[in-house]
């Protein structure tokens, strides 16, 4: 974990909120957008410390309630209970396999909505629910799933674009060496 | 498991979001406005790439096709100044008879241009932001609309643009009455989340007599929208409640789905 990490890690929450507010192309073919920050606070809850896990939730959460008509601070706490469980849990994780990211990516896209609509109905808000939902559900689930290892690659790849390289160790060990002639 | 950093970082996080849900909601909105202005320069950006495909067209349209195109737009421009004319003296003698019966005279509608630029991340709400703000005029409650109907109402301003909620969503009612010989007036209000073309139409008269492809237009009740702006069109109707009322889905006249460029109707 370095700061390159977690800047990407608040530039892709940045650029992935306002992605899911300009690129209407899902909600037109599926009828619902997929929310992007499960999967990214699933990485960083991975990979990155408990302070950037906080500080992720605080962020993306204002990012995401700012461009909606949610009341500002709504999306935090759900963002940071699955982040939250997730880095408590996550030594017992196999992190680099996609199978278990795509598990992970699932369970979180489907906490997060739900969460954030209790919140909701628990301030006294009205949000748009019906049958329907059920399928938005469903879609934004399917869609986290698919996209946790995307974003793990694409983590790895901008780490390894904008990163330093790692040292190669050379087969060469000076006390191996052997010595000729006569000193 | 848990060590004290986590117990920290928890309990730092809950008392952030405690504090947002606590704060006045003019403070909420000045903090909504410093957090949305993050994506300004994407905004513009968007904008920008929005701009881009016209102007690539407009450069490879060849010389015939602009003088069809023009010679179509000057006959549909004639065509308008014959109604124009027309309107201007139906909107003469109108005020005449308002005169005559001392009636509040009708003001003419003004209408400024707005480009759509984000819509709402989450699925639950259905609102979009425009790129008009308070330097603009734009003050809350405005209608807003394109040709073909009502879209909505902004709800939200910011200097330099303003959260818009489409009808269809809970937080936009409408007083709305069919175009029937009762004039049956109901309230406009949310119907599904997955199709955003159908809407209710609430609280209509026990006894309405409602057949499909009915128009409903604003009732002018309610002192936000005018009286009059086309909504949309009976689908079908059903008594509920014993037939105590009856209600109705409307199809809406305005493609909530593309909206690129909208109106605001300032009064």
């Amino acid at each position: 974990m370095n700061a390159l990490q977690t800047i990407l890690i608040f530039a892709a929450a940045f650029l992935a909120v306002f992605g899911e507010a300009a690129l209407p192309g899902l909600r037109h073919l599926l009828g619902a957008q997929v929310d992007l920050l499960p999967a990214i606070m699933v990485y960083a809850a991975l990979n990155a410390n408990l302070t950037v896990v906080a500080a992720l939730a605080i962020f993306g959460g204002l990012d995401f309630d700012a461009l909606s008509a949610n009341p500002l601070g709504v999306t935090i706490l759900p963002l940071f209970a699955v982040g939250f469980v997730i880095f408590s849990q996550r030594e017992f994780i196999l992190r680099k396999v996609s199978f278990a990211q795509m598990i992970l990516g699932t369970v979180a896209s489907a906490v997060v909505p739900v969460l954030t609509v209790l919140l909701l109905l628990t301030g006294g808000k009205e949000p748009l629910l019906g049958w329907g939902s059920l399928w938005q559900w469903l879609v934004m689930t399917a869609g986290g799933a698919v996209a946790t290892p995307v974003i793990f690659a694409l983590f790895d790849w901008g780490h390894r674009a904008f990163g330093y390289r790692p040292r190669t160790e050379t087969s060469f060990r000076p006390d191996r060496e052997i010595l000729r002639g006569r000193n | 498991m848990f060590k004290q950093k986590n117990y920290l970082a928890l309990g730092a996080v809950t008392l952030v979001a405690l504090l947002m849900f606590s704060l006045p909601p003019r403070v909420t909105g000045r903090l909504k406005l410093a957090v949305g202005s993050l994506f300004l320069p994407l905004i513009g950006l968007v904008g920008t790439a929005q701009q881009l495909p016209v102007t690539a067209a407009d450069a490879v349209l060849s010389r015939r096709e602009l003088l069809q195109l023009t010679e179509n737009l000057r006959r549909e421009n004639d065509q308008l100044k014959v109604a124009a004319l027309q309107a201007e003296a139906t909107a003469r003698e109108n005020d005449q008879l308002r005169a005559a019966l001392a009636w509040q005279r009708q003001m003419p509608w003004k209408l400024k241009l707005a480009n759509v630029v984000l819509r709402d991340p989450a699925n639950w709400w259905r609102t979009v932001e425009i790129d008009l703000g308070s330097r603009d005029g734009v003050v809350e409650n405005l209608p807003v609309l394109t040709a073909e109907g009502l879209v909505g109402r902004v709800v939200s301003v910011w200097p330099s643009h303003s959260q818009v909620v489409l009808i269809g969503d809970p937080n936009c009612k409408v007083s709305a009455l069919v175009e029937n010989p009762a004039h049956d007036t109901g309230i406009i209000s949310a119907s599904g989340p997955l199709d955003n073309s159908l809407v209710e139409l609430t609280y209509l008269a026990g006894g309405a007599i409602l057949k499909s492809g009915q128009g409903v237009v604003t009732s002018g009740l309610g002192g936000v929208f005018p009286k009059g702006i086309p909504v949309g069109q009976v689908v079908d109707a059903r008594p509920v409640e014993f037939g105590l009322y009856s209600e109705a889905r409307v199809k809406l006249s305005a493609n909530l789905g593309a909206l690129d460029q909208v109106w605001v109707l300032f009064p």
